[in-house]
């Protein structure tokens, strides 16, 4: 990689776009164990069973992680193209979003 | 080649030298040569470049004309980022007492480190960038408003120098010969925000249009690498919701 494209944008535009690569190869696969569920239900059972490996769990990790940063990169991108807003308030934004997802959060996990 | 010893090099002090790699070559091809410059307490890589076409090799071909960052012609690959060179200190870019100068990225080469010019200042004018008065010179003066809150958006963009930094430094430029490219799609946005521009429909339609506006993924290394502290990521991300606003104030109609 180039040290001119070393910056947090351009960072956070291969990360979106590499999240949302990764993600459109994941889901046909998942739609596919999906309809194992009609076709071979005996065969998703297996599949299921699979899934409780510790590297599956990882897999799994990666795969919230890579939605996360695709979700949030995509909200990232719509603030700052469709919001006329100047950068400090756009951070200010960010940050009231980010307290209040960690805040709602806890209360969430208290509850469950 | 014969070492330079220059009146510079004797008057420095430290005696140091300078591995200056530049390129060589034409649109057809070429590659980086070596260099030793004398090195200097103040120093712009500009100033290396000249020393080595007026001590060491006259062929050298570069452009600059200004010297002081306001011409905006000087601008080159400097270790790989693009920067203007009359105002880039040599200390602020040398790795290991090396630097590497190349001509500007995205644009066709003319020789050595002369990049051509033409499709930046094409797309400049393909962009809608050239203005349309509003009124003759018999009309009266309408007033401008310096603290209007459109005026600010215009005003924004006007310190740009055209020196294509911007340009070298997009990857989506790199991606896509089409794509009109920061420069010209501030100066877009800049005209749209101006109270005595007239061709205000011509501009949506010219940034609307396959190279247009639409084709910035907002890397952002326009902004990053402005030598003006100019912001063209967002100047087109203005673009970007005026063209959409206008696509569907059209489908009202």
């Amino acid at each position: 990689m180039s040290y001119a494209r070393a910056h947090p944008l351009w960072l956070a535009f291969v990360l979106h776009r590499v999240s949302g690569l990764a993600l459109a190869l994941f889901l046909p696969l998942h739609f596919w164990v999906l309809s194992l569920a009609l076709t071979r239900p005996e065969r998703l059972d297996q599949f299921l069973g699979f899934t409780e490996q510790p590297v599956v769990k990882l897999a799994e990790f990666g795969l919230i992680f890579l939605l996360a940063v695709h979700m949030f990169g995509g909200l990232r991108l719509m603030a700052m193209e469709w919001l006329p807003w100047s950068a400090p308030q756009k951070t200010l934004a960010a940050g009231a979003v980010g307290v209040a997802v960690l805040i709602s959060g806890t209360f969430f996990l208290q509850v469950v | 080649m014969e070492p330079v010893t220059s009146q510079e090099s004797a008057l420095d002090g430290q005696g140091g030298t300078l591995e200056v790699s530049v390129w060589r070559g034409t649109s057809q091809g070429g590659g980086y040569q070596r260099f030793e410059v004398p090195a200097l307490e103040n120093q712009t890589i500009l100033d290396v470049v000249s020393w080595i076409q007026q001590y060491v090799d006259a062929t050298l071909t570069y452009r600059f004309a200004c010297r002081v960052g306001m011409c905006g012609s000087c601008a080159m690959m400097v270790n790989g980022q693009p920067r203007w060179t009359c105002r880039t200190h040599v200390k602020k870019v040398l790795k290991a007492g090396k630097v590497q100068i190349g001509p500007l990225r995205n644009l066709p080469v003319i020789k050595d480190l002369a990049a051509d010019m033409d499709p930046f200042f094409d797309k400049w004018v393909a962009a809608g960038g050239a203005h349309a008065p509003s009124a003759t010179r018999d009309d009266p003066i309408p007033p401008v408003d310096p603290e209007d809150a459109i005026r600010v958006e215009a005003s924004a963009g006007i310190e740009c120098i055209n020196c294509s930094i911007c340009y070298a430094a997009c990857d989506t430029v790199a991606g896509n010969p089409d794509y009109l490219g920061p420069a010209a799609l501030q100066r877009a946005w800049t005209l749209l925000n101006d109270a005595k521009h007239d061709a205000r429909d011509q501009i949506l339609d010219a940034v609307s249009g396959a190279g247009g506006c639409h084709n910035c993924h907002s890397m952002g290394s326009c902004t990053t690498f402005c030598p003006n502290d100019l912001d063209p990521m967002s100047a087109i991300a203005g673009l970007k919701r005026e063209t959409t606003r206008a696509f569907f104030r059209k489908g009202r109609r």
